[in-house]
C-alpha cells in the first residue's frame, strides 16, 4: 500500500507533474510516510510546543525563574502563582517554563554529541575492518559492561564539580556504544557493494566514500536512534538532576525541580511542585518516542508489522 | 556444545580483565588514597605517613600497584571505607548487598510476571481494545522517568490510601520468622514494581513483536495445516521460540536493574548497594564507589555469559555459528 510510485496504471505520457513524483528520492519517501502516521503527527506537535515555551521562556514566564522569596515559600496555587512556590518561594510555573528550556538544549546536545561520537567510531570501525575494527568493537564490549549510571555518577565524583559543558561531555563519553555498533553494522553490509569498488575504482578518497557512499545509506537508522536516544537523554538528565548530580540549583531542570519532593512533606502536601516537571518529562519523552517510532516504521517499510 | 561454552567462556577472561583495569584507573584517578583520612590528623607527622604509603606500596610502578590491587581484590580486600572510619568496605558492602539482591530479583520476577502473559494476550488479540490498552501503558510505562513513578506510587498508594510503606526495608525490629518474611516482602513492592516499570513496558512489546513474528513463519503454518489446535501451536511452538531471546535477555537486564536500582533506592531510602553507593558518591568515599563498581560490572559480566551459554543450550542453532 506504501508503494504509490508503481500503482500508475494509465499509460500515458506522464506530465511534468508526475515526473517530479516519480523522482521522490528515498528520503523524501520515508518522510511522505512519516507524514501520514497519526501518532508520530501528534508527537510532533506536542514536541513543537515544548520547543515553542523554550524558546519564548522569557515571555511566557510571569517570574523569574531563580528569584527567591523567603517570605513565601511552599505557596499554594494562586492567580499569582499559577503553581505555587517552591521551598525557597520561587514560582514553579516560571521554573516549569525555563525548564523545557534547559532539559531540551542538554537532551539535544548530550544525544548529538553521543550520536556524532557514536557515527565517527562506527564509520572507523566498519569502514577499515580488522584491527581498528577489533579494537573499536572490544571498547564498545567494555562500555556496555560497566555499569552506565554508575559510571556517570563516578566520573562526577572524581570531577568534583560538574558544569553543563562537562556533564554533556561526560554523557557523550559513556553513552556512545549502542549507535557505533549500528552504524558499524551498516557499514559492513555496505563494504562488499559493487558502487563502492566503483568508487575506489576510479581514486575516490576514504574520506569521500565514507561521507558519499556510506554515510548517506545509513541516514535511516541514524535520524531514527538520534531521535529515541533524545528521550533517553532527557530521561537521564532529570534522573541525574533529581539525585543532585546533575545540573545544580538554581539553573531550573525538570529533574531539579522533583527534587524537591524528596522532603516527603512537599511530596505529600504540594503535589503542584512536582508533579508537572513530571508531567512535562513524560509528554516530551512519549512526543519523542512516537516520533522515533514514525520515523523507524518510515524508514523501513517492513519493520512495521 | 562444550566447544561453544569453553570459547565463550574464554572471551570472558579478557574482558574481566579490562573491567578490572578500567576500575583501577579510576581509582588512581580519584583524588586521595587510603592514607587520605588520616592526613587531616595533626598528630602523624607527614614523614611517617610517606613511610607508610612507601611500605604499603603506594609508591610502587603502576603495573605492581595494579597487581597488588587484583591480589588482594580477588580476596574480597577492598579496603577501608574513608568514610565509616575503621570499617572494611567488604564489610559495609556485605550489610547491602543481599536487600539490592532482593529487589532486584523481586522487579525481574514482576516483570516477566507482567510481561510475558500481556505480551501473549495482546498478540493473540492484535488490535483488540484490550492490545491498544497495553500498548497505551507500554508507551506510558517507556516514558515515565523511574524516579517520578516512584513518587507518584509513594505519594497514591502509601500517603493517600496507605497500603504499602514508603520507606526502608523493614518496620519494625524484633520481627521474626514468617512476620518479617511478610514485612520485607510489603517494603519490597513499591520500589519493585516502579524499578521494573520500563522493562516490564519493554518485555511485554518485545514479546507481542516476536509472537506475531514467529506466527507468519512457515512451521506454524504447517503446525496448523497438521491440524493441531490453537493452543497447542501457540503454547508448543510460538511460545518457546518467542521465549528464548526473553530468557537471554534476562542476563543483561539483571545487571541493569542493579544499576537502575540506584535511583529506586535512593527515593525509597531503601537501604542497598544503590544507597551505599549514593551516599559514597556524596561523601567521595572512593574505596565504596570502586568496590561497587567493580562488583556490578562483575556481575553484569557474569550475567551476560550465563545469558550466553543458556541461550546455546536451549537454541540449537546457536552453538553452529
Amino acid at each position: 500500500m506504501e508503494t504509490q510510485v508503481n500503482q500508475k496504471v494509465d499509460t500515458s505520457v506522464p506530465s511534468a507533474k508526475e515526473e517530479v513524483e516519480k523522482s521522490l528520492s528515498p528520503f523524501q519517501l520515508a518522510m511522505r510516510r512519516f507524514l501520514r502516521n497519526k501518532l508520530a503527527i501528534v508527537g510532533l506537535i506536542v514536541l513543537s510546543f515544548f520547543v515553542l515555551v523554550a524558546i519564548f521562556a522569557d515571555l511566557i514566564a510571569p517570574h523569574s525563574p531563580t528569584a527567591h522569596n523567603l517570605y513565601n515559600i511552599d505557596a499554594k496555587a494562586s492567580s499569582e502563582h499559577w503553581l505555587g512556590t517552591d521551598s525557597s518561594g520561587r514560582d514553579n510555573f516560571s521554573r516549569l517554563v525555563h525548564g523545557a528550556r534547559i532539559s531540551l538544549t542538554i537532551g539535544f546536545f548530550a544525544m548529538f554529541f553521543t550520536v556524532a561520537l557514536g557515527v565517527l567510531l562506527g564509520s572507523l570501525a566498519g569502514y577499515y575492518g580488522k584491527w581498528v575494527d577489533g579494537l573499536i568493537m572490544r571498547a564498545t564490549d567494555l562500555m556496555m559492561i560497566l555499569p552506565f549510571l554508575l559510571l556517570i555518577l563516578t566520573i562526577v565524583a572524581i570531577l568534583e564539580s560538574v558544569t553543563i559543558t562537562l556533564f554533556i561531555t561526560i554523557i557523550a563519553l559513556t553513552a556512545w556504544p549502542n549507535l557505533t555498533r549500528i552504524i558499524r553494522a551498516t557499514f559492513l553490509s555496505l563494504r562488499e557493494k559493487e558502487y563502492v569498488l566503483g568508487a575506489r575504482s576510479i581514486g575516490a578518497s576514504d574520506f569521500r566514500i565514507i561521507f558519499k557512499h556510506f554515510l548517506p545509506n545509513a541516514v535511516g537508522p541514524i535520524i531514527v536512534n538520534a531521535t529515541l536516544m533524545m528521550a533517553t537523554m532527557i530521561i537521564l538528565e532529570s534522573a541525574l538532576s533529581f539525585i543532585g548530580f546533575g545540573i545544580p540549583q538554581p539553573t531550573p531542570t525538570w529533574g531539579n525541580m522533583i527534587t524537591e519532593a524528596n522532603s516527603l512533606r512537599i511530596l505529600e502536601n504540594h503535589w503542584e511542585t512536582w508533579v508537572p516537571p513530571g508531567i512535562a518529562i513524560l509528554m516530551t519523552v512519549l512526543a519523542i518516542n512516537f516520533i522515533g517510532d514514525g520515523l523507524r516504521d518510515a524508514f523501513d517499510p517492513k519493520s512495521n508489522q | 556444545m562444550h566447544r561453544y561454552i569453553i570459547r565463550r567462556t574464554l572471551q570472558f577472561i579478557p574482558m574481566l580483565f579490562l573491567v578490572t583495569v578500567v576500575v583501577f584507573a579510576l581509582a588512581k584517578a580519584a583524588p586521595g588514597d587510603v592514607l587520605s583520612g588520616e592526613m587531616l590528623d595533626p598528630n602523624i607527622p607527614h614523614e611517617v605517613l610517606e613511610e607508610r604509603r612507601e611500605a604499603l606500596g603506594l609508591n610502587d610502578p603502576l603495573p605492581v600497584q595494579y597487581w597488588s590491587w587484583l591480589t588482594s581484590v580477588a580476596q574480597g580486600d577492598f579496603g577501608n571505607s574513608m568514610q565509616y572510619t575503621g570499617r572494611s568496605v567488604m564489610d559495609l558492602i556485605q550489610s547491602r548487598i543481599m536487600n539490592t539482591f532482593y529487589l532486584s530479583l523481586f522487579a525481574l520476577g514482576v516483570t516477566l510476571a507482567i510481561a510475558i502473559p500481556i505480551g501473549i494476550y495482546s498478540a493473540t488479540r492484535k488490535y483488540s481494545l484490550f492490545d491498544y490498552g497495553a500498548t497505551t501503558f507500554a508507551f506510558l510505562g517507556l516514558a515515565t522517568p523511574n524516579f517520578f513513578a516512584a513518587l507518584l506510587a509513594i505519594w497514591l498508594l502509601s500517603f493517600q490510601f496507605g497500603w504499602f510503606p514508603a520507606q526502608g526495608s523493614t518496620s519494625a525490629i524484633g520481627l521474626t520468622g514468617f512476620e518479617l518474611f511478610i514485612d520485607k516482602l510489603r517494603h519490597l513492592v513499591l520500589p519493585g514494581f516502579t524499578l521494573g516499570l520500563a522493562s516490564t513496558a519493554m518485555y511485554m512489546r518485545y514479546m507481542r513483536t516476536e509472537i506475531l513474528e514467529i506466527k507468519g513463519s512457515d512451521f506454524i503454518r504447517t503446525a496448523q495445516a497438521k491440524g493441531l489446535s490453537n493452543n497447542s501451536v501457540l503454547y508448543k511452538h510460538t511460545l518457546r521460540n518467542a521465549l528464548i531471546p526473553i530468557i537471554t535477555l534476562l542476563g543483561v537486564e539483571f545487571g541493569l536493574l542493579l544499576s537502575g536500582a540506584v535511583i529506586t533506592e535512593n527515593v525509597f531510602n531503601y537501604p542497598g548497594l544503590g544507597t551505599l553507593f549514593l551516599n559514597s558518591i556524596q561523601n567521595r568515599d572512593y574505596p565504596v564507589i570502586m568496590a561497587i563498581n567493580l562488583i556490578l560490572a562483575v556481575s553484569i559480566l557474569v550475567g551476560n555469559l550465563l545469558a550466553d551459554i543458556f541461550y546455546a543450550v536451549v537454541d540449537p542453532r546457536i552453538r553452529y555459528d
